[in-house]
């Protein structure tokens, strides 16, 4: 027990990645088999900023991903993404990272981030279904279809006792909201990566949306791929190589 | 912008897996030569028969392919861009009426017969067969 749980604490903790889910095709491999696929894109997914035990109580990166208009972004969030010397992003999320993992700010996060044949978490926001009945929202079986039911075919049938309870018990599963929930899907495996597009392709479904944001991180219930790149790979922006170098010439 | 790369992927894996689909039809009997691996060695065998679907568009397409053997009527669908397709021929045209032959499967001997398609569409379909292949 006691290796495992040292085993655990030496485990890096690499940030994970925000991306857009664009929608699913397949993949044939050479094998000559077809393998089902999520494209997710990562389109400038740039850390912003840092949170730290000092300042914050947690170790995490703020992330940004894509490109909002100026004119929609409010001065005060303009003025962070000033400090971080980025443009201004469409979605910003923090990742739990340790301290040994954290990227540089303006870093660009890219694809070969992961690894082919690696597995991810995916946690996205599933397809909203409404207002959805009990065969729907709870797989019920309904009512039967002859026999005399007249109207009530897909109803959710009785809900509870008689006298004796005498109450409808808590947490009945019963028709209501469906979906719009964040579902983390587990264990997916990466198939492919394109760099130069920033893109991830995930087997299998993922939760959500095409377009709707998707949070990729190293699967946590398998071991870390012995291929990761540590704390991540990434880029730096231009304009930041530019103000660097500049920077380090004045100091020259 | 999301749907052009997706159609972008789609593409260039079709360019990439580098098939000459013949152009045929429901209706059409196709010899469909399949890679089939047994422990080391990989062999050609060829299926023949009728197609009796296309389904699906661009690198998602699929096609089934119908014939009877040994009295026991088999069906097996094949993406149109599988690997394991080594190429595909067509052996006959036929003159159908409908894109899906599923009518075919409740049928035995004569009433299961497809008129075979001859004269002028024949040649406009070799023509157009060929020209894709020259380019």
């Amino acid at each position: 027990m006691r290796d495992q749980s040292q085993a655990i604490q030496h485990r890096p903790k690499r940030s994970g990645v925000i991306a857009q889910k664009l929608g699913m095709t397949r993949v044939f491999t050479d094998a000559g088999q077809h393998i089902p696929v999520t494209v997710l894109q990562l389109e400038g997914c740039q850390v912003i900023a840092h949170r730290s035990e000092d300042s914050n109580g947690y170790v995490a990166l703020q992330l940004g991903l894509g490109t909002a208009k100026v004119k929609n972004v409010s001065k005060a969030e303009r003025g962070h993404f000033a400090i971080a010397n980025v443009e201004p992003k469409r979605k910003v999320v923090e990742f739990r990272v340790d301290t040994s993992s954290l990227l540089p700010i303006g870093a660009e996060i890219t694809a070969d981030h992961f690894v082919v044949g690696q597995f991810v978490d995916v946690t996205g926001t599933s397809t909203g279904k409404g207002f959805a009945g009990g065969m729907k929202r709870w797989n019920f079986g309904g009512l039967r279809a002859t026999h005399g039911v007249s109207v009530s075919h897909r109803s959710i049938g009785s809900t509870g006792g008689r006298q004796d309870p005498g109450k409808t018990f808590k947490n009945k599963k019963m028709p209501g909201h469906m979906g719009v929930d964040r579902i983390t899907t587990l264990n997916l495996k990466v198939v492919q990566l394109d760099v130069s597009r920033g893109l991830v392709l995930v087997e299998g479904a993922v939760p959500g949306v095409k377009g709707g944001w998707i949070y990729l991180r190293d699967a946590i219930k398998k071991p870390l791929h012995k291929d990761l790149p540590l704390p991540g790979k990434f880029r730096m922006n231009n304009d930041n190589l530019a103000s660097e170098l500049v920077a380090n010439e004045q100091e020259a | 912008m999301a749907i052009d790369i997706l159609a972008a992927l789609d593409a260039e894996q079709i360019v990439k897996l580098n098939k000459t689909i013949p152009d045929f039809q429901p209706g059409d009997t196709v010899q469909v030569n399949v890679k089939v691996k047994e422990g080391e060695r990989s062999r050609i065998q060829a299926y023949e028969g009728v197609c009796i679907a296309r389904n699906g568009g661009g690198l998602q397409e699929s096609f089934v392919v119908r014939k009877i053997s040994y009295g026991e009527g088999v069906e097996r669908v094949f993406p149109i861009y599988s690997p394991l397709i080594d190429s595909i021929v067509v052996v006959r045209r036929g003159v159908v009426r409908r894109a899906k032959l599923y009518y075919l499967r409740d049928r035995r001997g004569k009433s299961a017969r497809i008129v075979e398609r001859k004269g002028k569409a024949v040649d406009k379909k070799a023509v157009a067969k060929t020209t894709p292949a020259a380019e």
